[in-house]
């Protein structure tokens, strides 16, 4: 208990102390917020290029699909916000040789690493998702009730873990290769697979997304569950990948401690 | 210090070196180049989408036509990818651009070649990718004549010289402003949507396809992606607002240019 509450004191910290040095640049948040915005509407247009004419786009209407897009918008924001602020200094600690002065603190090194600070790039974003998703679910047929919506903010967070774990996963890699930073790149490119329902993609693919690289379970499963359309077995395997990936990421990054030699050795 | 002038003057020796310096630069790098060529499978995932999708079957292009204007459009991406502006910034802030001043030789000049060396050595990743599409999808192949990829190249070569400008236009905003980088999101935001790389702009409605033909991005990557893909096109008008932009956007970029480094104090903005 008083290891708990230590690390969510240290946990205040980190993140006042980030967006205090953050608010210095105000005029890139208004510059982020309008990207945001252009950038939503972009991927709602080409979403819209699908539909028109009574067409659905894999067994999802209009509606249902821009849940998906609200989701994806939601996580994407996470990531700016959350995940890459903190997982893309990892490769820099491992160059500078800086990483030994994290191992060194009497906390838990990957709890430092992932949570040290926040950037507020990704805020406008998750709050357009959010936005997105309170717009276009109603309208697709969802009723919420206390005990629906609860589930699916469990599943949603599933999704959270999911996708930190995936980043976590590919930044650990760093202690071996500097140069796989930008394999996140590539993990960027194909996460926006999400922004559409996974049933739109031919059945190879679907395969793909959801058993090798969990797409399915970030931004479908969690638009399945906000619109009712959830089930028990749903909900049990988002939980499970979501548990499956934070344990291999912590075990891999125990296991890639082993090999690190500190900078310059 | 007009941009041109030194080449005239002393023929293509400058060039080969400025290239084959930066090629031996960007080879170091090519793991990387080799993770950005990865990175930019955006198209082949809109192209399942495309295929799958009965609004696909409504384009009118056919499967076949649909599979080679996805990997043209990813081919001619990665022939015309513009960073100059990360590169600049960087050069500026860190103070690296004081002696490329100094010499007798316009700096941009060095970031196209920097730009043109990085194409080199991506062109096994994308070969290598272009070859595993077509061992996925045998049926999709084909081979442009050469009066065809001539034509391609050449409207590859317009589109990078366009997202050239554009982007030196705003990297020479860096003059005046630390964060001008930032204006680069606001840039690539109509790029992405309205270039054909998500969608080829026959799927556009008809209101929007003509309001986005006055804007440069069609040109970008929808035209030379249609030429190589051996679609219907219209060559005529696409080489000419090609050309338009270019006579545009590059008297305004030098402009802009000088009236930076007229405030550039050699250290920060």
């Amino acid at each position: 208990m008083a290891a708990l509450r230590r690390y969510l004191l240290t946990l205040r910290r980190f993140w006042g102390t980030a967006l205090a040095g953050q608010l210095e640049y105000q005029l890139n948040v208004v510059l982020e917020l309008l990207a945001a915005i252009a950038n939503l509407a972009g991927s709602v247009f080409i979403l819209s290029l699908f539909f028109g004419q009574g067409r659905a786009l894999g067994g999802w209407s209009w509606q249902q699909a821009l849940v998906v897009q609200g989701v994806y918008t939601l996580l994407d924001g996470v990531a700016s916000t959350w995940l890459r602020p903190n997982l893309g200094a990892i490769v820099t600690h491992v160059r500078e040789g800086t990483l030994d002065f994290v191992l060194l603190k009497p906390i838990d090194s990957q709890f430092w690493l992932s949570l040290r600070t926040l950037s507020p790039a990704g805020l406008s974003e998750i709050a357009l998702g959010l936005g997105l998703i309170a717009w276009a679910a109603p309208r697709a047929g969802a009723t919420f009730r206390a005990s629906g919506l609860a589930l699916a903010l469990l599943v949603l967070l599933a999704a959270l873990v999911t996708l930190y774990s995936l980043w976590f996963l590919l930044a650990t890699t760093s202690i071996w290769f500097v140069k796989t930073w930008n394999a996140t790149e590539v993990l960027r490119a194909a996460l926006t697979a999400g922004r559409f329902p996974i049933s739109a993609y031919p059945p190879g693919l679907r395969l793909l997304f959801t058993v090798v690289l969990p797409v399915a379970f970030l931004t479908t499963v969690p638009a399945e569950m906000l619109l009712g359309r959830g089930s028990a077995p749903l909900l049990g395997a988002a939980l499970l990948v979501a548990g499956v990936s934070f344990g291999l990421s912590r075990a891999f990054w125990r296991f890639a401690l082993g090999h690190y030699t500190s900078a310059s050795s | 210090m007009a941009i041109g002038s030194p080449l005239r003057k002393r023929g293509f020796r400058p060039a080969r070196a400025l290239l084959s310096s930066q090629f031996a630069l960007m080879s170091e790098y090519r793991a990387e180049i080799a993770l950005w060529a990865l990175s930019g499978l955006l198209p082949f995932i809109m192209l399942a989408l495309w295929r799958q999708a009965p609004a696909g079957a409504a384009l009118g292009l056919g499967s076949l036509g649909l599979d080679r204007y996805f990997l043209s459009a990813y081919l001619v991406r990665q022939f015309s990818v513009v960073w100059v502006v990360f590169a600049f910034e960087e050069d500026a802030l860190l103070g690296r651009l004081s002696p490329y001043l100094l010499q007798p030789l316009h700096p941009l000049w060095r970031y196209v070649a920097a730009h043109l060396a990085e194409q080199l050595t991506r062109l096994p990743f994308a070969a290598v990718i272009a070859a595993v599409f077509f061992l996925i999808n045998p049926g999709a192949f084909w081979l442009p004549s050469v009066g065809q990829f001539v034509l391609a190249a050449l409207a590859t070569l317009g589109a990078f010289a366009i997202a050239f400008l554009l982007q030196s236009l705003i990297a020479a905003l860096c003059f005046f402003s630390e964060k001008a980088s930032a204006l680069e999101r606001l840039l690539f935001v109509p790029y992405l949507f309205f270039s054909g790389l998500l969608a080829p702009l026959a799927a556009f409605p008809q209101g929007v396809r003509a309001w986005a033909q006055w804007t440069p991005f069609p040109w970008l990557i929808d035209f030379p992606a249609r030429l190589l893909a051996g679609l219907p096109v219209a060559l005529g008008v696409g080489f000419a607002a090609e050309l338009a932009w270019i006579a545009v956007l590059l008297p305004l970029a030098l402009l802009l240019w000088r009236a930076g480094v007229r405030r550039y104090t050699a250290m920060g903005a």
